[in-house]
């Protein structure tokens, strides 16, 4: 009888692969239990979950909204739990939330911040995204001034006559230009400084004597909270971006002074912690300036903080300039650009795409930091949360106020830095 | 002939300062300067004025007075008698050390937050990422007070550690107590001390020159051995056993020179009120520590993750092809390459430590700013020449940081043929 071998006859019906290999049990396998050590890790991380949720969970949930003061919050958490039960209390950012977003900035004047702010979201609206309509950057480039009048309030016509000072520029440029284009260029510069220095304020008051149009005017003092961090981090970010441009460039220049310069600036200021340059603002700017000239201290810490981000900003751009092939700058030159129309058209759109994250880095850096104006005694939310906890009211309150005040800035910088990522995936052109 | 191909001399007109490229540079630059030194001028010339009708002068002298006031945390001796300079210098040395320990801790839970988040465990590199978004995204003062707040409020009083059953124990076998006042630990002391040297700004004890000579002795030691070993190792193919020896070079001299001085710890007792003996720890110094150290760690965690990430996973594989273990794949190939992505961006995180332990003022420890620009700035009047200085001092210590970054980056950088 010969050998048979078996051979199998029927095709078998397909089974299903082992439980452990499929779905929840499989991911929790790979991903949770797939060692000794990551066994532990697991275990470990679950546990410091487990005791910060032990820890919060209970406290968040019997959080008390509505009360009058600490006290009124403690009768209210025995009265349902119980003696000796902590519960959060919540109430006082329910009593005291406008003045942790305004300061004391008067209450019936709520509106103008808050109208500020749609309009600021309405002027990056073209800036961040691409599909927004060109036309509304023009917008974009007032509000500068709209911001300024709407915020601190007085005659409408003192914005108006500086936002001025550009078409008349512009005029200048497009009447002396044809004659010469150095003269237009002379001229384009000298004539808004001439207009701002000696016409801008008898024109301004001739005008606001003809037709008085103006808003309540507000002084430094009524800032305060999260509206004076907005205005500093905003203004900063938005004056550093094209000082930290020029800096970039002067310190990549040929030009040996130009160059020193921009170094020893940016070196000096980024040598320095910012507290101290608040403390020249607040102390210092006197001495440097001419006898007499006093200016609002909230204009004083914007320069600071313009200054030091800057010399910081300028860092991060001369990395996307290095970073940048040397054939694009050799094809612009062979293209036959001048100087700065191969910065605009070739060199700044690469660069300024490869700094992207490191500038919103910067910029989120700047935003925090403004709380150390706290420092110099102006109301940013820090200083309110003291203050409010001063309040006999709320003597003794802690965890809450800071949870409110860390968790807005939170959303702020968690939204900025997600908008980064957004933008380098979008910008990015590689394919990978 | 020669006529002919001479560039005809054209004299110079005024105008080719602006179009003519050889000498526009020139131009812009004598107008960049001329109006720099303007500017300066101006600058100076309303300081000069403004301290003129103010009554003041510009003046150092007020380093060498009396300060008058304590200060109380110090690693150097001071008193209200010692000079302005010498608060200058408790301020200077108390700010590198809160700098220094704030870069060893920030390194510490930087690497391991960085490691971890790269793991494939999910539910840790979750964690750490809820972590590294968490504190990079919240201003650094907030922690700062978040963490002073904890220690004065949720810590408890010395009086609750007394008693037969207190509610409040010691922690660390008894040796370290936490309360709302500080951080109690044990203090090294010498029973037969060697005394201290004067160096003149400050004293050096002697014990501790001793211990740092002994250990140097045995490094140098545990080297020359095993050097021989290695090249026993080469000639015959067997290396000797050395690790009994190494560990007996290692630990006896040292062992020697702490029993030699009489070496013993000194513990925080409660007495009355307080805690006695010991080194205390204030809170402000502990909120900046530990605030200001996981703050800056979530940084360096991300550096940590980008710098291993870059190392292309073919380094690994390839070094394994090559017979290499695992360990040693690690050690010789991917490390270097990853540290030469990190180290910079970690240098830089330590310069940023460094300049925000100035914030050390929202909880009072007397860093640099605290005395050179706070009390002594309040107590003499002396705005212009205090801020200048503080300013030059950060400066300083700025640029030797990355002076010592260039030196490392040209150290490391790859050498191109």
């Amino acid at each position: 009888m010969t050998f048979q071998p078996f051979v199998r006859d029927a095709i078998l019906a397909q089974q299903k692969a082992p439980a452990s290999e499929v779905g929840a049990v499989r991911w929790i396998r790979e991903n949770l239990f797939s060692g000794v050590l990551n066994t532990v890790l697991t275990l470990g991380s679950l546990y410091v979950l487990y005791l910060i949720v032990g820890a919060l969970g209970p406290w968040l949930s019997r959080s008390v909204w509505n009360a009058n003061s600490l006290t009124e919050c403690r009768a209210i958490t025995e009265a349902r739990y119980g003696p000796g039960v902590s519960a959060a209390c919540f109430a006082v950012i329910h009593e005291r939330w406008q003045q942790i977003i305004f300061g004391f900035y008067p209450r019936e004047l709520y509106w103008r911040p808050t109208l500020t702010l749609i309009l600021l979201l309405v002027a990056l609206g073209p800036i961040l995204f691409s599909w927004v309509p060109r036309v509304f950057l023009w917008f974009s480039l007032a509000f500068p001034a709209v911001a300024f009048w709407l915020l601190w309030g007085g005659s409408i016509w003192l914005p108006l006559m500086i936002l001025a000072g550009f078409p008349i520029g512009l005029l200048a440029f497009r009447v002396l230009a044809p004659i010469n284009g150095l003269l237009g260029a002379i001229g384009a510069a000298l004539a808004p400084v001439l207009w701002w220095l000696f016409l801008c304020g008898p024109v301004e008051r001739v005008l606001a004597g003809a037709m008085p149009i103006g808003l309540r005017q507000l002084g430094s003092d009524d800032f305060g909270g999260f509206l004076l961090s907005v205005v500093i981090g905003v203004s900063g970010i938005a004056f550093s971006l094209p000082i930290g441009i020029l800096l970039a460039l002067g310190r990549q220049s040929d030009l040996f002074f130009v160059k020193s310069f921009c170094v020893a600036f940016i070196e000096g200021f980024r040598g320095v912690p910012l507290i101290t340059l608040l403390f020249v603002a607040s102390l210092l700017l006197n001495y440097f300036l001419p006898p007499g000239t006093e200016f609002d201290i909230i204009l004083r810490v914007i320069i600071m903080v313009t200054i030091f981000s800057a010399a910081y900003m300028a860092e991060v751009i001369r990395g996307g300039l290095a970073a940048l092939p040397r054939g694009q700058y050799e094809a612009a030159d062979a293209l036959g650009l001048d100087y700065w129309k191969a910065q605009r058209l070739i060199v700044m759109p690469q660069a300024l795409k490869i700094s992207i994250p490191g500038i919103v880095g910067n910029f989120i850096g700047l935003f925090k930091d403004t709380t150390l104006v706290s420092f110099i005694s102006l109301q940013d939310p820090l200083q309110l949360v003291s203050s409010i906890r001063a309040n006999t009211e709320w003597n003794g309150i802690y965890w809450e106020l800071f949870i409110f005040v860390g968790a807005l800035f939170f959303i702020f910088c968690f939204s900025m830095s997600r908008y980064s990522m957004y933008l380098e995936r979008k910008l990015a052109t590689d394919h990978r | 002939m020669a006529i002919a191909i001479d560039p005809p001399k054209a004299g110079f007109r005024l105008g080719m300062l602006i179009y003519d490229t050889r000498y526009r540079s020139l131009t812009i630059q004598v107008v960049f300067m001329v109006a720099l030194i303007a500017f300066f001028a101006w600058l100076v010339n309303n300081t000069i004025y403004n301290l003129s009708v103010k009554g003041k002068d510009f003046d150092f002298g007020f380093l060498f007075v009396r300060s008058g006031y304590d200060i109380n945390q110090m690693l150097v001796q001071y008193s209200s008698d010692s000079s302005h300079g010498r608060a200058l210098l408790v301020g200077l040395l108390n700010t590198l050390f809160l700098a220094f320990i704030c870069c060893v801790l920030a390194t510490v839970i930087g690497l391991v937050a960085g490691v971890l988040r790269l793991s494939k465990n999910w539910i840790v590199s979750r964690l750490m990422a809820v972590y590294v978004e968490t504190f990079r995204n919240v201003p650094v003062v907030l922690w700062i007070v978040l963490v002073n707040a904890i220690m004065a409020v949720s810590m408890p009083e010395p009086k609750e550690f007394r008693g037969e059953n207190p509610d409040a124990t010691m922690i660390l076998f008894h040796s370290v107590a936490v309360t709302n006042r500080g951080v109690y630990m044990p203090e090294p002391l010498f029973s037969r001390s060697l005394g201290n040297i004067d160096v003149g700004i400050f004293l050096i004890s002697v014990d501790l020159l001793a211990i740092l000579a002994a250990f140097a002795a045995s490094i140098w030691a545990y080297r020359r051995l095993q050097a021989g070993a290695t090249a026993i190792q080469n000639a015959t193919g067997q290396r000797p056993v050395t690790w009994w020896k190494s560990a007996a070079i290692l630990i006896l001299p040292v062992l020697a020179v702490l029993i030699g001085t009489g070496f013993h710890l000194g513990y925080p007792e409660l007495k009355g009120f307080n805690f006695v003996g010991g080194v205390q720890a204030r809170n402000s110094l502990i909120a900046m520590w530990l605030a200001l150290s996981i703050y800056s760690a979530t940084y360096i965690a991300e550096s940590v993750r980008g710098g291993v990430m870059a190392i292309s996973r073919g380094q690994t594989e390839a070094s394994l092809a090559l017979g290499l273990r695992q360990g040693l794949a690690t050690r010789l190939v991917v490390l270097p390459q990853a540290l030469r992505v990190i180290v910079p961006p970690l240098i830089s995180q330590y310069l940023s430590i460094t300049k925000n332990t100035s914030l050390a003022i929202a909880v009072g420890y007397m860093d640099l700013r605290s005395t050179l620009g706070g009390i002594t700035m309040n107590q003499t009047g002396r705005e212009l020449e205090t801020m200048l200085l503080l300013m030059g001092i950060y400066l300083t210590i700025s640029l030797i940081i990355s002076a010592l970054m260039n030196i490392y980056n040209k150290s490391i950088k790859l050498k191109e043929r």
